[in-house]
C-alpha cells in the first residue's frame, strides 16, 4: 500500500479545473479502483462510468497521463513510483460531467450504417458458413465500443467541422465486417462507405490500431482493405461484375 | 432546485421495457414487430448491459455437434441442474424454443463459431450433457447483445424509411434510471425515472412494461456483477404489488478470480473446463472426483482417465466432474479451501496450461488469455489461475406465467435474470442467454398483446409528485455517505447469507439488517443532480435492501439444501421442499413470507426421466402417479 496523488479534472460543460487527490493505492490495481476509492472517500459525486471492470463493456474509456485508456485495464505498475497519474475525460467527445462524456456522436453515425442484409430465401437454421470465412467479420465483432479508436483519429479530435461527413474507424470496421460477411446480401459497402462515411478523410495513420484496447487491426484488414477494394472496384467494372457474381455463387453453394 | 430542474419530461408508449440486456431488446424487437410504439430504457449506455460480459456462450438444443442432442434431454439436464425446483413449464418451453431463437440471430448479423459444415458450433458446459453452447471464443455476450442492438436500429432504419423518423416506433432512452412503477387497481400505468447525465425526471405512461433488469448481485462483495445489479426490478415488482420467488437461490459461480484483490470475484468462464480445465488443490490433487454427490454418479466420471477419454469419446466415457453442475463445484472448492488445502491466495488452481497447447488456449479463450495477462500478470498458458467462488447469479425473481412471462400486476411482464423459476434453485451455465432470447421475445409478445386490449395509460400528477419527492430526499439526508452504507450491506451479506448458511446466522443477517435499514433511508448525497453517482447509489440501496431482506427470509424459512441454497445445519435435498416455493411479497413495507405449493408435474414431463432417479427428488406419491406410463429408458429418445 502506498500514497499516490491523482489528478482527475472535474467539471461540465461550461468548464472545469484539475482536481488533486491523494488517495491509497494497493497491490494490483487498476487506475479505475483508485478512481473509485476517491469517489467512495472523497468525492462522491465523482463522475465516471464502468460496468465489467474486465475491459469487456468498453465504458471506462478515459485519456490517463494524456493516453486514450480503459481506466479498468490500466494497471497502477504501469506508473513510476511517485508519478502523478492524471485522468481526463475523452477529448473529442463534449463533456456532461467529470470523466463522462457524450458519446452520442458513435451512436449516430451507427444509426446510418446500412444494416446486415439477410440473404433471401435462406431459412433460420440454415445459415451455413466457414469458420475461416467467419473470422474475418469476427474480428471486427470483438469491438466492445469503447470509441477509443475514435477519440483518437485526428480527423476529428480537434476538428469538430468533420464530424457530420466523418463516420470514423469504429465505423469502418463495421462496415469491413459486413463487406466480409459471408451472407450478407448487400453488395455496396464499399461504395458507402467511401461515399456516406467519409473513408477518404482517413489518411491511413494506424492512431486507432495502437490504442484499440482489443487489438483489432482497425487499419490493416479493415480501413485498408476497404479502400483498395474502392479503388479497384471503381476502376475495373469486371472486377466489380466478378465480384457480385461470385459472391452469388457462393450463397447458392452455401445455402 | 430551480424550476427547470423539477419540471418532468412526460412520455408514453405501449410498451414500456425497463432495461437494454439481451431480455430487454429481444422483447423490444417483438413488440415493436407486433407494431406497438415501443420505448426500452438503460442505466447503463446502449449496448453495455451486463449481457454484454456473458462468456461462454447460450445453450440450445440444436444438435450441431452430436446428433443425439435434443430437447428433451436438454429440459432434462436443466432441471437436474436445478433440482427439480424449477417451473417445468418455463424450462420445456426454453428447452424447445431456445434453437429457433439463437437461429434467428444470425438472420439479425450474429456471427457464432462454425463446425466443419458450416454449422454453429456448440461447446461443452457444466451440467450439459452434450456440446450445447453456441459460442463465439469467449465472448458470446457481446455478439448477442451486440446483435441485438443492431437488430434494433435496423427497425428504427425501417422506421425511418417509412416515417422519417427513426424514433417513431422504437426508442431507446439509456443512461436512465426508473425509480417507481405506477399502478392503480391492480394494473400498471407507467414509470418513474430519472436521467443520469441531467438529473432531470422522466414519466412515462405505458399500459404494458416489461421488467427486464436482471440481477442483484451488487449485494455482495465478492461478484462477478457491476454496479447495475441492484435488484431494482425485483424491488420495482415488489412495491407495485407483484411477488417473487425463489429468492434464497443465489448462483456463486465457482470460479471467479481472487487475486489480486482489485480483482476478487470477476468471472474466469466455464469453458476454461469445458474446454479441458482441471481443478488442482494446492497438494497438486485432482479434487474433483472426491465431490461426485449422490444423484450425479451415474453421469460423471470417477477416474481421471475416464474423464480425460470423454472429451474425445464421450459416448463410452463418463464426464469429467469438473463439469458439475456450478453449485456443486462451488461447495467443493470452498471446502478445499477451509480444509487447508487452497492455494496461495485462499482459492484453489485452475489448470489449462498443462492440458492443452498455448495456441489452443489462445484460440478458444482469447479473453480469459488477455485478462489474466492483463490483470494478474499470469499467463493462462503456462502457468495454472487462482479461482475461487463469486456471486454470480440470482435464481429467484419475480413470479411469472410460463408461458406470458406475465406477473400477477396487470400489464407488468417479466424476462430474464429478473424473473424466477426458470432455472429452479440453480441456472446451467449457457441456460441463462437462451432464457433471455425464449422469455424476452415471450415477454414482448404479450405485453403488445396486453397494449392492444387496455388501450393507453395516463398518469396523475399527485402521482409523480410523490415519485420526485421521494427520488430527491437523499439530497435531504443527514445520513451517511451511500458507498460506506453499501459496503456495510455487502458485510452482511457475504458474512451471513453467503455459500454456506446456518439458522443462526441468517438470524443475524436479519438483525444486522433491520438495523441498516433507518440508515438506508437516512442515506445522504451530496452534490447537485447532473451525473452523480453517489446519489443514484443512494437510490439503488432501498432496492437492495428489499432483495437483501426478501434473500435472508427466504435462506432461514428453508431448512434443506439445495442448489444454490446451502445449509450446514440442515444438509440435503428434503422431497417435501420440493414441491414447496417460497414467496416473497410486499405488505406495507415489510418483505412477507409465504409457502406455496409447486405445481405437480404433468405425467408426459414425469415420464422424460427413469423412476429411479425421479425416486431421488420427490415422494412416492408424485411419481408414482398410478395410470402413469412406463418411463422409457434413459436414452431412448435420445436415439431418435
Ligand atoms: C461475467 C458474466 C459472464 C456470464 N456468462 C454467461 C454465459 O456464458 N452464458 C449465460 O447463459 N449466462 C452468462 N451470464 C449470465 C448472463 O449474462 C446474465 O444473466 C444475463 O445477461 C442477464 O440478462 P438480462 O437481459 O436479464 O439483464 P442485463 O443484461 O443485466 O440487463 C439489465 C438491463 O436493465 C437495466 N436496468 C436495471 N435496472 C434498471 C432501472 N432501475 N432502470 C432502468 N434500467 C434498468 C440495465 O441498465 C440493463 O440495461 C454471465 C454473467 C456474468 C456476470
Ligand atoms: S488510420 Fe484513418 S481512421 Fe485511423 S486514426 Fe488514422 S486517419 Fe483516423
Ligand atoms: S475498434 Fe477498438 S478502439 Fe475502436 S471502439 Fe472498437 S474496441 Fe474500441
Ligand atoms: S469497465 Fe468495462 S471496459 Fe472498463
Amino acid at each position: 500500500m502506498s500514497t499516490r496523488t491523482f489528478r482527475v479534472w472535474r467539471g461540465d460543460d461550461e468548464g472545469g479545473e484539475l482536481a488533486d487527490f491523494d488517495v491509497e493505492v494497493n497491490e494490483g490495481e487498476v487506475v479505475l479502483d483508485v478512481i473509485h476509492r476517491i469517489q467512495a472517500e472523497q468525492a462522491p459525486d465523482l463522475a465516471v462510468r464502468w460496468n465489467c471492470k474486465a475491459g469487456k463493456c468498453g465504458s471506462c474509456s478515459a485519456e490517463v497521463n494524456g493516453m486514450p485508456r480503459l481506466m479498468c485495464m490500466t494497471r497502477m505498475n504501469l506508473f513510476d513510483e511517485g508519478e502523478t497519474v492524471t485522468v481526463t475525460p475523452l477529448r473529442t467527445f463534449p463533456v456532461i460531467r467529470d470523466l463522462v462524456t457524450d458519446v452520442s456522436f458513435n451512436y449516430e453515425k451507427a444509426r446510418q450504417m446500412p444494416a446486415f442484409a439477410p440473404p433471401e430465401g435462406v431459412a433460420p437454421g440454415e445459415y451455413r458458413m466457414q469458420q475461416v470465412d467467419v473470422e474475418r467479420s469476427q474480428e471486427f465483432r470483438k469491438c466492445i465500443e469503447c470509441f477509443l479508436c475514435q477519440n483518437t483519429c485526428h480527423v476529428v479530435r480537434d476538428h469538430e467541422e468533420n464530424k457530420p461527413p466523418f463516420s470514423g474507424p469504429r465505423l469502418f470496421i463495421r462496415a469491413a465486417e459486413l463487406a466480409m460477411h459471408p451472407l450478407d446480401a448487400r453488395t455496396d459497402r464499399r461504395e458507402t462507405a467511401q461515399d456516406e462515411q467519409g473513408l477518404g478523410y482517413c489518411n491511413i495513420t494506424k492512431c486507432c490500431t495502437e490504442v484499440c484496447p482489443e487489438h483489432i487491426h482497425i487499419t490493416d484488414n479493415g480501413i485498408i482493405p476497404m479502400k483498395e477494394r474502392v479503388a479497384g472496384d471503381r476502376y475495373d467494372p469486371l472486377v466489380w461484375l466478378g465480384r457480385k457474381i461470385f459472391r452469388k455463387d457462393k450463397k447458392s453453394e452455401q445455402a | 432546485m430551480s424550476e427547470t430542474a423539477n419540471e418532468v419530461e412526460r412520455l408514453s408508449c405501449d410498451v414500456l421495457i425497463i432495461g437494454a440486456g439481451g431480455a430487454g431488446l429481444r422483447a423490444a424487437v417483438e413488440a415493436r414487430l407486433a407494431g406497438k410504439r415501443v420505448i426500452v430504457i438503460s442505466k447503463s449506455l446502449f449496448g453495455k448491459a451486463h449481457t454484454v460480459m456473458a462468456e461462454g456462450g447460450a445453450a440450445a438444443a440444436m444438435g450441431n455437434v452430436n446428433s443425439r442432442d435434443n430437447w428433451q434431454v436438454h429440459f432434462r439436464d436443466t432441471l437436474r441442474g436445478g433440482k427439480f425446483l424449477n417451473n417445468y413449464r418455463m424450462a420445456e418451453l426454453h428447452a424447445k424454443e431456445a434453437p429457433e431463437r439463437v437461429w434467428e440471430l444470425e438472420t439479425y448479423g450474429a456471427l457464432f463459431d462454425r463446425t466443419p459444415e458450416g454449422k454453429i458450433s456448440q461447446r461443452n458446459f457444466g451440467g450439459h450433457e452434450y456440446p450445447r453452447l453456441a459460442h463465439v471464443g469467449d465472448r458470446t455476450g457481446l455478439e448477442l447483445i451486440r446483435t441485438l442492438q443492431q437488430k434494433l436500429v435496423s427497425l428504427q432504419q425501417d422506421d425511418a424509411a417509412e416515417t422519417g423518423e427513426f424514433e417513431e416506433r422504437l426508442r431507446v432512452i439509456d443512461e436512465t434510471t426508473i425509480t417507481e412503477l405506477f399502478t392503480s387497481d391492480g394494473a400498471v400505468r407507467g414509470a418513474f425515472g430519472y436521467r443520469r447525465n441531467t438529473g432531470r425526471f422522466l414519466a412515462i405512461a405505458a399500459p404494458a412494461i416489461v421488467l427486464a433488469t436482471g440481477g442483484i448481485g451488487r449485494s455482495f462483495k465478492v461478484t462477478s456483477n457491476s454496479w447495475e445489479y441492484t435488484g431494482d426490478g425485483h424491488a420495482l415488482a415488489l412495491r407495485a404489488g407483484a411477488s417473487l420467488i425463489n429468492m434464497e437461490f443465489i448462483q456463486f459461480h465457482p470460479t471467479g478470480m481472487v487475486w489480486p484483490p482489485s480483482v476478487r470475484g470477476i468471472l474466469v468462464t466455464e469453458s476454461v473446463r469445458g474446454d479441458g480445465g482441471i481443478l488442482k488443490n494446492s497438494e497438486g490433487k485432482r479434487f474433483m472426483f472426491d465431490y461426485v454427490p449422490e444423484v450425479f454418479k451415474g453421469q460423471y466420471a470417477d477416474s481421471p482417465e475416464e474423464a480425460d477419454g470423454w472429451y474425445t469419446d464421450p459416448d463410452h466415457n463418463r464426464r469429467p466432474p469438473e463439469l458439475l453442475p456450478r453449485d456443486e463445484v462451488a461447495r467443493a472448492i470452498n471446502s478445499e479451501v477451509k480444509s487447508g488445502r487452497g492455494s496461495e491466495h485462499g482459492g484453489v488452481y485452475l489448470d489449462i496450461a498443462s492440458r492443452r497447447d498455448a495456441e489452443y488456449i489462445i484460440k478458444k479463450l482469447p479473453s480469459m488469455h488477455h485478462q489474466f495477462k492483463e490483470l494478474a500478470d499470469v499467463d493462462i498458458t503456462s502457468e495454472p489461475m487462482e479461482v475461487g467462488p463469486t456471486c454470480h447469479y440470482v435464481m429467484g425473481g419475480v413470479e411469472v406465467d410460463a408461458d406470458t412471462a406475465a406477473s400477477s400486476v396487470a400489464g407488468l411482464f417479466a424476462a430474464g435474470e429478473v424473473s424466477g423459476g426458470m432455472h429452479g434453485s440453480n441456472r446451467l451455465g449457457g441456460n441463462s442467454l437462451s432464457d433471455l432470447l425464449v422469455f424476452g421475445k415471450r415477454a414482448g409478445e404479450h405485453a403488445a398483446a396486453h397494449a392492444e386490449r387496455s388501450g393507453p395509460a395516463e398518469l396523475g400528477e399527485d402521482e409523480i409528485a410523490s415519485a420526485a419527492a421521494t427520488a430527491l430526499r437523499p439530497f435531504e439526508g443527514e445520513g451517511e455517505n451511500p458507498y460506506e452504507l453499501q459496503a456495510a450491506l455487502q458485510a452482511v451479506n457475504g458474512r451471513l447469507v453467503g455459500i454456506i448458511r446456518r439458522a443462526s446466522e441468517l438470524e443475524e443477517a436479519l438483525v444486522e439488517l433491520e438495523a441498516l435499514r433507518p440508515r438506508v433511508a437516512n442515506v445522504a448525497a451530496t452534490g447537485g443532480r447532473a451525473y452523480n453517482p453517489g446519489w443514484h447509489l443512494a437510490l439503488d440501496l432501498r432496492n437492495m435492501m428489499l432483495c437483501s431482506m426478501a434473500t435472508a427470509k427466504a435462506a432461514l424459512e428453508r431448512d434443506e439444501s439445495r442448489g444454490g441454497h446451502t445449509r450446514e445445519d440442515a444438509p440435503g435435498m428434503d422431497p417435501q421442499w420440493r414441491k414447496t416455493i417460497l414467496v416473497s411479497t410486499l405488505e406495507d413495507g415489510e418483505v412477507r413470507l409465504r409457502r406455496q405449493t409447486a405445481a405437480p408435474m404433468p405425467d408426459e414431463i414425469l415420464a422424460l426421466f427413469e423412476t429411479s432417479e425421479l425416486a431421488k427428488y420427490m415422494t412416492p406419491e408424485e411419481y408414482q402417479s398410478a395410470d402413469r406410463a412406463e418411463a422409457p429408458e434413459a436414452g431412448q429418445e435420445d436415439a431418435e
